[in-house]
């Protein structure tokens, strides 16, 4: 521990930034929750989130992040052990993450020509001899877009632990007579947890407050915690309640991020050793 | 060292470089103060060559903004981030801004070009005295629908569009007071209603719809409907206008029951920092040739009666862009409920969003 007195000045803007642009917002955040329609004092904001509404909206955002996350490490998680193994690594991760540069107003209305009755999507599934199917606008068009937008945020942690390993620990396993799935199952995967960690966290918190593509993909037929947000304080005008389902959001995320959580045994078996 | 200095350096002269060039390129654009006021409008709702044509003929820089819904306008301007000079909310929200004194008076003597408006649109409930509001354009909520796409459906009532044979047809606008109101008038209610038994039993209604609707979404409507991705829509009079500039087939019909009625109009905000410029842009748009010009372009209705005059009789005569006084006595203009009757709408419209039988 180094004494309080003797932290180094330039440590301050740091500390500066820290407390008005993360400490103070989260303060307000959880003050204005309080307050109702008059500004007055409040816990009313508290037992509406408990309705009914409010409770399934909750449980429909997790189902959505749930299936956007799972799917993200399906994808993910095989492209980045082949990428370890591909000649030009930078060249191919580049290629996966740029993408990710791309503003998502873009994206989301490309996929909206793109899965239109008349768009190429429609026009494949006729080719093989199927009529037009309404892929816009449902419940498979959000998921795939979604995973589409997240992959990049997913990829790249999970390449970075598998990249770390040594290769002489997967020699080491193969020359002791284990299989390549055990070795996988024992010594890959155990290697590499920390990378899916991150990618779960980096993926299924913003997953839960979508809101852009929600509208614009789904057609406003899949409601998030983030549509419930933007409605209160653009359309409603009630800050109050809009704070206390931010403050719900937050009180997930801090708690996802305690599931998800680097453990310390993992952090030595890593190669990160001290 | 060496290199974070390096590298710290770089960035304060890329920075002081980039801050320059900004500075520069405002300065060439905007000639600042009297020079220039700033507009704030809906998205689509003006005619570009207007804006150049205000700035030619006047001197005055346009720095043009646009918003998506009055609550968000009035977020902004309530916020007062920006200092817009115009802006143009609908009739509640005028309501509204009134009470949160977010008006400045507008001086009836700056804007001879006033008596081109139709009286009919003048000295409204909303603004007795037009004291602090002019008229700039007025429509209806009504159904688009793409014939050719349908097997003979018509849309008379609002609850035709429950017809089965609808089925991931329809597309509604996302906005709590027309989806709730549609509801309300499809059971014979008021628009306007506040009782809350009317408000349960028009959402339960909509939640029926489910199984015909497509989607809710802004904007991207008109495209949609252009496109043909869908045959039917709740929608605004212009945004169908828009639609059928493109698409032929497409007819506009607004159901018998009754609809709403409503008018935009062009105000001051309190935060404006040209009021004078404000006043010559107000007047200008008043001229009976500009806005016959920007009606054309923006395929809403206009309360001017001088351009109605320029503009092609085939437009002007259209019933169902400019329904006659009598079919206009049916329809409702929204009142300004208060933050809490819009909070059980919203309310009500997020629950119909999250239960809608699919």
């Amino acid at each position: 521990m180094i004494n309080r007195s003797s932290r180094p000045w330039y440590l301050a803007p740091y500390y500066i930034w820290i407390v008005l642009f993360v400490i103070a917002p989260i303060a307000l955040v959880v003050y204005f929750s309080f307050l109702d329609l008059a500004g007055d004092f409040t816990l009313e904001n508290y037992a509406n989130f408990f309705s009914s509404t409010y409770f399934r909206m909750t449980l429909s955002s997790f189902w959505y992040a749930f299936l956007i996350t799972f799917i993200s490490v399906l994808i993910a998680y095989p492209t980045a052990y082949w990428l370890t193994k591909t000649k030009h690594k930078q060249l191919w991760l580049l290629l996966i993450i740029i993408p990710s540069w791309i503003n998502l107003l873009l994206k989301a209305y490309a996929f909206i020509g793109i899965f239109g009755l008349y768009g190429p999507a429609n026009q494949l599934i006729q080719f093989f001899g199927a009529g037009p199917l309404q892929i816009l606008f449902t419940d498979f068009s959000f998921v795939f877009v979604a995973v589409y937008i997240f992959i990049p945020f997913m990829v790249l942690p999970i390449f970075n632990s598998l990249d770390k390993i040594n290769p002489a620990l997967i020699d080491a396993s193969r020359d002791l007579g284990a299989s390549q799935w055990t070795t996988f199952r024992r010594v890959i995967f155990p290697l590499a947890i920390n990378g899916v960690k991150s990618g779960v966290q980096a993926v299924f918190i913003p997953a839960l407050s979508l809101f852009v593509i929600t509208r614009l993909i789904a057609g406003n037929k899949v409601i998030t915690l983030g549509t419930a947000i933007e409605q209160q304080f653009l359309v409603t005008q009630n800050w109050g309640m809009g704070s206390t389902i931010a403050v719900f959001l937050i009180l997930f995320m801090i708690i996802i991020m305690l599931l998800t959580g680097p453990k310390e045994k993992g952090g030595a078996l890593n190669g990160k050793t001290k | 060292m060496k290199g974070i200095m390096r590298a710290s350096a770089a960035i304060v002269i890329i920075s002081a470089v980039l801050f320059y060039a900004v500075h520069l390129l405002e300065s060439s654009s905007a000639t600042t103060g009297s020079g220039s006021i700033s507009v704030y409008n809906w998205g689509e709702y003006i005619d570009p060559e207007v804006i150049s044509q205000f700035e030619e003929e006047t001197g005055i820089q346009v720095v043009y903004e646009t918003f998506a819904s009055n609550e968000s306008m009035m977020t902004k301007i309530e916020q007062g981030g920006t200092s817009y000079d115009v802006a143009m909310p609908s009739e509640y929200a005028i309501e509204k801004m009134k009470e949160n004194d977010l008006l400045l008076p507008i001086d009836h003597s700056k804007l001879p070009n006033l008596e081109n408006i139709d009286p009919y649109f003048l000295d409204l409930p909303f603004d007795p005295g037009n004291e602090y509001s002019i008229p700039y354009f007025w429509g209806t909520v009504g159904i688009a629908y793409n014939p050719t796409l349908l097997e003979e459906q018509t849309f008379e009532s609002w609850n035709d569009l429950w017809n089965p044979a609808l089925e991931q047809e329809v597309i509604l606008v996302d906005s709590a007071r027309e989806v709730i109101g549609l509801g309300l008038n499809s059971l014979g209610y008021s628009l306007n209603s506040t009782d809350l038994g009317e408000l349960r039993e028009a959402t339960d209604k909509l939640k029926t719809l489910g199984p015909n609707v497509k989607a809710i979404i802004g904007d991207e409507i008109v495209e949609m409907m252009r496109r043909e991705e869908a045959a039917v829509a709740v929608t605004w009079s212009g945004q169908a206008a828009d639609m059928m500039w493109v698409n032929e087939d497409i007819d506009y019909v607004v159901p018998e029951e009754g609809s709403n009625l409503w008018f935009d109009n062009m105000i001051i905000p309190s935060t404006a920092g040209n009021v004078d410029g404000a006043h010559q842009f107000i007047n200008f748009m008043l001229d009976a040739e500009v806005a016959a010009k920007n009606a054309e372009y923006v395929g809403y209705s206009s309360p001017n009666a001088a351009a109605l005059e320029l503009m092609d009789p085939e437009v002007t005569g259209d019933e169902r862009f400019y329904p006659t006084e009598e079919m206009r006595d049916r329809l409702e203009v929204y009142e300004n409920l208060g933050l809490e009757m819009l909070g059980v709408y919203n309310e009500l419209f997020l629950e119909f969003k999250m239960d809608m039988e699919k």
